[in-house]
């Protein structure tokens, strides 16, 4: 139902949706209400869509001003100006403050695209990893972000959502369910575990297309929150595959590669192999181009996989 | 509405006990954030005494207005009204920064009855009550939010964003209030990065603007009246006051900021305070 549609257009339609049934919701941008695609909405309702301009900390603190008073509050911005722009107002008027503001961040990693490196974000997912009680979503596509939306709604903490806002490419079929903080299974199998977020599900998929070929069964599991982190699907994989690829659309450092290390090293220690940018920031460049360059492909992730079987005890 | 002498010598001599209790409180503990805390007391004095309306038996009362301290180091002059209007026992003031305490050096709305919002990382206060005002309007119950900032703090620039949208936006059920001691942590406002013309400045963000003495209760009374009244822009009223008032070992100190407090210091203060409170016609001690 979502096909050939950006997923920016869909999440406006959804939160026209979720307003209407709930009067506590405004949206609040920083002059990139047609980035966010949420014009739609300002249209319908003219008075909660708050623009504060260019000013991102002040974005955070009128947000958590907002929720102090009982609203909630979407806060709106690329991901590189939600996180690191405006940390210590997230932090601390949100996150500290345990208010209910709802954080999107448009454009993560290589869908920056053309922007550039000064806006390309590799690191906005692993600083907010950093903050105690703050949950941390990126859906895959319209299905997924429909069904995660009214669940970021009710949940009584802040939330921070990676929006891949110009995505049209639909993955699931509209009836799938799918739950924060519970990783979701999208192939079985037991000879190594392809753990994947946002643009790179696509890429395991096709990974594990070519490992099928080749004779080798993945399991691959969308890791879609990637705080709180779902332990027990990880140890669970990593006990029974024995060995582990992470591919996320970031750097391979305090995010998806790091959470799945840390739970795995802790627990039940098989070789993890992390699949993404490589600790350097990142450059103009369409999404194909700087993830064949920063090695973040589906051959990148087959390769990864028999690396990480070799490995295995 | 102004006040007649019994309503105004009732707020000075509260805001003389309020002022000794800050002293005990800081005191006791041996250090703190005194200079701060001393030179707003006139302020919170009349706003809870007076302005806002709240009910400390129900702090988190929906319909009651707000109140952030953005210098949220100057928690314990907030913690001694609080205590007082009875948001909380008296006793939780010898518990300041002491482990598991409830009244914390910064305010900490998760901590505190009466705290409406979390600050002490600079200017993000501020830039909350500007969103709990237009949370407010949105709301329509009438709720009024009262805000307190530095002048040190008003050398961030979050201050000014979160300035030019209330101002923007006509939020008039907005009143800040402007410390204007001329301290800071490392000298003079005025020498470090001044301020000035701040007045001019806070016109320019579209703002209603009085400046009166910050320990002249009256002074402070008939600007609240005034800014209550005003429609269509925020007030700010600031408040010229002394850093580290009412104490002889700290008032006009830039190093009352945050400072270390002897027992001997704290007790002579607080004897001082008590006999200036006397009513100089009774003569009869309590």
């Amino acid at each position: 139902m979502y096909e050939g549609l950006e997923m920016r257009k869909v999440y406006a339609e959804l939160l026209i949706e979720l307003a209407q049934k709930d009067d506590r919701i405004v949206l609040l941008e920083a002059d990139l209400m047609s980035s966010t695609g949420t014009k739609a909405f300002k249209e319908r309702f003219p008075d909660r869509l708050i623009n504060v301009g260019v000013a991102e900390a002040n974005l955070m603190g009128i947000s958590a001003g907002l929720a102090v008073m009982g609203m909630i509050p979407f806060a709106h911005s690329f991901t590189a100006f939600a996180t690191r722009r405006a940390f210590d107002q997230v932090t601390i008027s949100i996150a500290y403050s345990r208010l209910p503001v709802k954080i999107g961040g448009a454009d993560p990693g290589v869908s920056a695209e053309l922007n550039g490196g000064t806006h390309m974000s590799f690191e906005d997912a692993g600083i907010m990893r950093n903050l105690p009680g703050m949950t941390i979503v990126e859906p895959v596509d319209s299905v997924q972000l429909a069904a995660l939306l009214p669940q970021v709604i009710s949940h009584p903490g802040p939330v921070y959502m990676r929006l891949h806002r110009k995505n049209k490419e639909v993955l699931f079929s509209p009836d799938r369910s799918f739950t924060i903080g519970k990783i979701e299974t999208l192939e079985t199998g037991e000879d190594v575990t392809l753990i994947c977020s946002g643009m790179m599900v696509k890429q395991s998929l096709k990974a594990s297309e070519i490992l099928r070929k080749e004779g080798v069964r993945p399991r691959v599991l969308n890791m879609h929150t990637l705080k709180p982190v779902d332990a027990t699907t990880i140890i669970q994989a990593a006990r029974e595959t024995g060995a582990i690829v992470v591919a996320e659309n970031h750097s391979v450092l305090n995010a998806w590669g790091s959470a799945v290390a840390e739970v795995v090293s802790e627990h039940c220690p098989v070789p993890v192999f992390r699949i993404g940018v490589q600790d350097h920031f990142g450059e103009v460049g369409k999404s194909d181009f700087l993830m064949e360059k920063y090695h973040m492909t589906a051959a990148d992730i087959v390769q990864a996989a028999y690396s990480a079987m070799d490995k295995k005890r | 509405m102004s006040m007649d002498a019994t309503q105004t010598n009732a707020l000075v001599s509260k805001a003389n006990e309020i002022r000794r209790l800050i002293l005990e409180m800081i005191g006791k503990l041996g250090v703190g954030h005194i200079g701060g805390s001393l030179s707003i007391v006139e302020a919170l004095t009349v706003l809870y005494y007076k302005h806002m309306t709240v009910d400390p038996q129900n702090p988190l009362w929906e319909k009651r207005d707000r109140f952030v301290l953005s210098k949220g180091h100057s928690g314990p002059g907030l913690y001694a009204v609080l205590a007082d209007k009875g948001y909380f026992p008296r006793s939780w003031l010898d518990t300041l920064n002491r482990p598991n305490t409830n009244l914390p050096s910064h305010c900490d709305r998760l901590k505190t009855p009466g705290i409406d919002m979390t600050a002490g990382s600079l200017a993000q206060g501020f830039s909350a009550a500007v969103g709990m005002a237009l949370a407010a309007r949105m709301q329509g119950q009438g709720v009024r939010v009262y805000a307190l900032i530095g002048d040190g703090e008003s050398q961030e620039g979050q201050i000014w964003e979160a300035a030019m949208f209330a101002g923007n936006h006509g939020l008039d059920n907005l009143i800040a209030f402007l410390d204007y001691n001329n301290m800071q942590i490392d000298g003079l406002v005025s020498e470090i990065n001044s301020l000035e013309p701040v007045a001019d400045k806070w016109r320019a963000f579209g703002w209603n603007v009085y400046s009166v003495d910050g320990h002249d209760i009256v002074a402070i009374d008939s600007a609240l009246t005034l800014g209550k009244r005003f429609k269509g822009r925020p007030t700010m009223i600031i408040l010229n006051t002394t850093k580290g008032k009412g104490a002889f070992f700290s008032e006009g100190k830039v190093s009352s900021h945050n400072m270390v407090v002897t027992d001997e210091q704290w007790r002579e203060a607080v004897e001082r305070l008590r006999q200036e409170g006397e009513p100089v016609t009774s003569g009869e001690g309590r």
